[in-house]
């Protein structure tokens, strides 16, 4: 039996911390890991947890995030309750095998802590490896602070095991800014958090040699297609578990929890769509555009896959300018979140005006004041009834201003 | 551990048949008789994962499955990160109590070819390895990538011909000499590592049931001859594989515990390496004049290595 950890009602945790110790709570199985910054704290974390008995499962030191990712895959299969972490370079190394285990529907809690990816190398937040995940098949889900970081984690666990969904579930923080930000948590009770969470119910177990299974077929274009598109449904169809374990949440924990999260939109004539920490810096930005008689709002999605496209239509429909923000370089196209916002909102009937914002790149800082200047460029549109720049733009880029793209429209 | 009996071939090659007939292996292909010399060497659950190769793309097509067992296939390199995982999960559940059975001995082992094993997986494997999970890995050594049609892999021997090391007006086919995948895993001290041969079925039962046995990572490298990629009848490979052994191409030897070393088969008639080489279109093209000295260097480098086994034998160190 584990030893007891004694948690104060209100602690200071960093994101890095707070997802530890949400996975100590879950009473994971096996935890397979490799470090890198910045998610490294959270295997060292757990490998305190492990050295003076707080955790009763097995702890994993593999020699790479590819076989982090694979371990999991074998574990998770093993039929019990499954976890790591990585960032960046590991996540990309990862890959592979992500697609792998969303393929086999096996309900692996990832904790991402956003960061550049190299080259030039960096050790910095921004989203490129949360975007290198999008078509992975894996519920992705953002947290902006060091508590959402550990509700979320729980939450994952009952999301990703809930037998109409069995599917992986990645928690993203954003590096340094959440991961290394010491914040008040409050922590649920060892004891409430594991009710929260519940036994994992094990489906297809491997130990069952009452009913022997075969992970990992092979499926050309007889079968490929139908396995694949299942498995897409399934992503469409976690909603409604999504939903109720938020609910279930709140009850425990009175914190509530959306798949897309809105700040002031009842009223809002220009909007910032936005992920991560910068979520709360353009909530304050749109308090001081308030201040100045400007009807701010911002529109984050708590839940980036399955795409809240509803829900992000819904919210933004009656605005008349929006920015999509997107921190991760583009690649030689429109921001991949632009696209997504864009597509939802194309099928309105007031079809706002959306432009593009390329900011953060490796942890370049993102200010309130460069949030306010965002929210200037969508009063500008409003009031022209067409986008006045080019449709995408750089925030927070040194040297000549870049734009690129240009509307048709006004 | 509950082992089955290896007295009787005719006994044995039907007792406790967890891997179908129903496949779709090339007809004579070696990878089967040793999957299925494993599955029959014990009656202990097994969890069974599987490298990408042509054993996993034969046995587990959609809807169909030859595996009674637990299986896994994820990838080309991490069989051995997916028993690991299985692995630590089964003493996480055993420790807390919620296996469906919580007695009953499991038993956890990994197959690779040789281009998952020598080259794409070696990371997985070695970690695995230094790990020291319990767990058992079988490289089925055909000696090429034979599942995407027979490219050159670090296991292919020199003078091998394949598609990507190819023979030809400029070439001899592969030039570098087999890595030493035995002594590499020796190396990481692993309790019991051997080569085996499925001609010599039952020394390799006995080396699997050994394996089993063992607590921590052990590691068989089996020859696996391919009659497709190697171009010999598919009603030979028995006989090839006489050849492999008699002419020590393939000597047949365990380590245990990382050093002591025992040769497990001495042929009675050493044969010359032409006999095997000759026997297989692999190799078709060192028997023209001016390859005369590729067969030379392959017939020197046995010499020299069974020699080096026979002194690490009467060694014991
Ligand atoms: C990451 C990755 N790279 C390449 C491949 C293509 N591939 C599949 S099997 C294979 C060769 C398998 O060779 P080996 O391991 O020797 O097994 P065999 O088929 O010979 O039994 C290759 C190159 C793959 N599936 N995955
Ligand atoms: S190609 Fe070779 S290894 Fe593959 S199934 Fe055929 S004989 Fe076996
Ligand atoms: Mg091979």
């Amino acid at each position: 039996m584990a030893e007891k950890f004694d948690l104060q009602e209100r602690e200071v945790w960093d994101g890095n911390y707070a997802a530890s110790q949400a996975m100590r709570q879950a009473k994971v199985d096996v935890m397979a890991a490799y470090p890198i910054t910045p998610s490294t704290p959270i295997v060292e974390n757990y490998g305190a947890y492990v050295a003076n008995g707080y955790v009763d499962g097995e702890f994993v030191m593999v020699e790479s995030e590819h076989a982090a990712m694979s371990a999991c895959v074998g574990a998770s299969a093993a039929g019990g309750r499954v976890a790591t972490a990585t960032s960046s370079q590991g996540f990309a190394l990862m890959v592979e095998v992500l697609y792998q285990a969303s393929g086999m529907r096996l309900p692996i809690v990832l904790n991402v802590v956003n960061r550049a990816l190299a080259s030039p190398l960096n050790v910095r937040g921004d989203h490129a490896d949360m975007y290198l995940g999008r078509d992975s098949g894996w519920i992705q889900m953002d947290a902006f602070n060091s508590q959402e970081a550990y509700d979320l984690a729980l939450c994952a666990f009952k999301i990703g095991e809930n037998h109409s969904v069995r599917l992986p579930v990645m928690v993203h923080q954003d590096g340094f800014i959440t991961s290394h930000t010491a914040q008040n948590v409050y922590p649920l009770t060892d004891e409430a958090a594991y009710n929260f969470v519940g036994e994992i119910d094990p489906v297809d177990d491997m130990l069952d040699f009452s009913r022997p299974v075969t992970y990992g077929a092979q499926t050309e274009e007889d079968w490929h297609f139908e396995h694949k598109a299942k498995q897409h449904k399934a992503l469409m169809d976690s909603v409604p578990v999504i939903e109720d374990v938020f609910a279930e949440f709140e009850k425990v924990s009175g914190r509530k929890y959306k798949r897309v999260e809105s700040y002031m939109m009842e009223d809002a004539e220009v909007a910032i769509v936005a992920l991560g920490t910068t979520v709360e810096t353009s909530r304050v930005a749109a308090l001081r555009m308030r201040e100045q008689g400007i009807k701010a709002g911002v529109v984050a999605p708590r839940v980036f896959r399955p795409f809240p496209f509803d829900e992000i239509r819904d919210a933004l429909e009656n605005v008349k300018s929006v920015a999509v923000l997107d921190r991760s370089s583009p690649g030689g196209a429109m921001g991949a979140f632009y696209n997504e916002v864009s597509a939802a909102l194309y099928t309105t009937e007031n079809r706002p005006l959306v432009t593009n914002y390329i900011y953060g790149l490796g942890g370049r800082d993102f200010a309130v004041k460069d949030a306010m200047d965002i929210f200037a460029d969508q009063k500008a549109n409003a009031d022209a009834g067409h986008i006045t720049t080019d449709i995408q733009q750089f925030s927070g880029l040194r040297g000549p201003k870049l734009g690129f793209f240009k509307t048709k429209r006004g | 551990m509950a082992i089955t009996s290896v007295k009787n071939l005719k006994e044995f090659s039907t007792a406790n048949d967890r891997f179908e007939g129903a496949h779709t292996l090339c007809p004579g292909c070696a990878h089967s008789m040793i999957v299925r010399e494993l599955m029959n060497c014990t009656d202990d659950n097994l969890v069974v994962t599987t490298n990408t190769g042509c054993l996993e793309v034969s046995t587990a097509v959609y809807p169909f499955t030859s595996w009674d067992t637990s299986w896994m296939h994820i990838g080309f390199e991490n069989a051995a990160s997916a028993a690991g995982g299985a692995e630590a999960m089964y003493k996480a559940r055993k420790k807390k109590g919620t296996l469906k059975d919580n007695d009953a001995p499991v038993k956890f082992v990994a197959f690779g070819g040789d281009g998952s094993t020598f080259d794409i997986g070696f990371q997985w494997l070695s970690g695995a390895f230094e790990r020291g999970h319990d767990f058992t890995y079988i490289c089925l050594d055909n000696e090429n990538y034979a599942n995407t049609g027979g490219q050159r892999s670090s296991a292919t021997p020199i003078g091998a011909t394949t598609s990507t090391a190819q023979a030809g007006t400029h070439s001899y086919g592969k030039k570098e000499k087999k890595k030493d995948i035995v002594a590499i895993m020796a190396a990481h001290g692993a309790p019991y590592v051997a080569q085996l041969a499925p001609n010599k079925w039952k020394s390799m039962a006995k080396g699997f049931q050994k394996a089993l046995e063992t607590e921590g990572p052990c590691f068989i490298n089996t020859v696996s001859p391919c009659c497709t990629e190697w171009r010999f009848d598919p009603k030979d490979t028995i006989s090839i594989t006489d050849l492999a052994t008699d002419t020590l191409m393939f000597p047949i030897y365990e380590i245990i515990d990382g050093h002591e070393l025992n040769i497990l088969y001495r042929p009675k008639n050493v044969l010359p390496v032409e006999e095997y080489l000759a026997a297989q279109g692999r190799y078709k093209h060192l028997f023209k004049p001016e390859n005369k000295h590729v067969i030379e260097e392959i017939q020197k480098n046995i010499n020299e290595y069974w020699e080096m086994l026979q002194r690490r034998e009467e060694a014991r160190v």
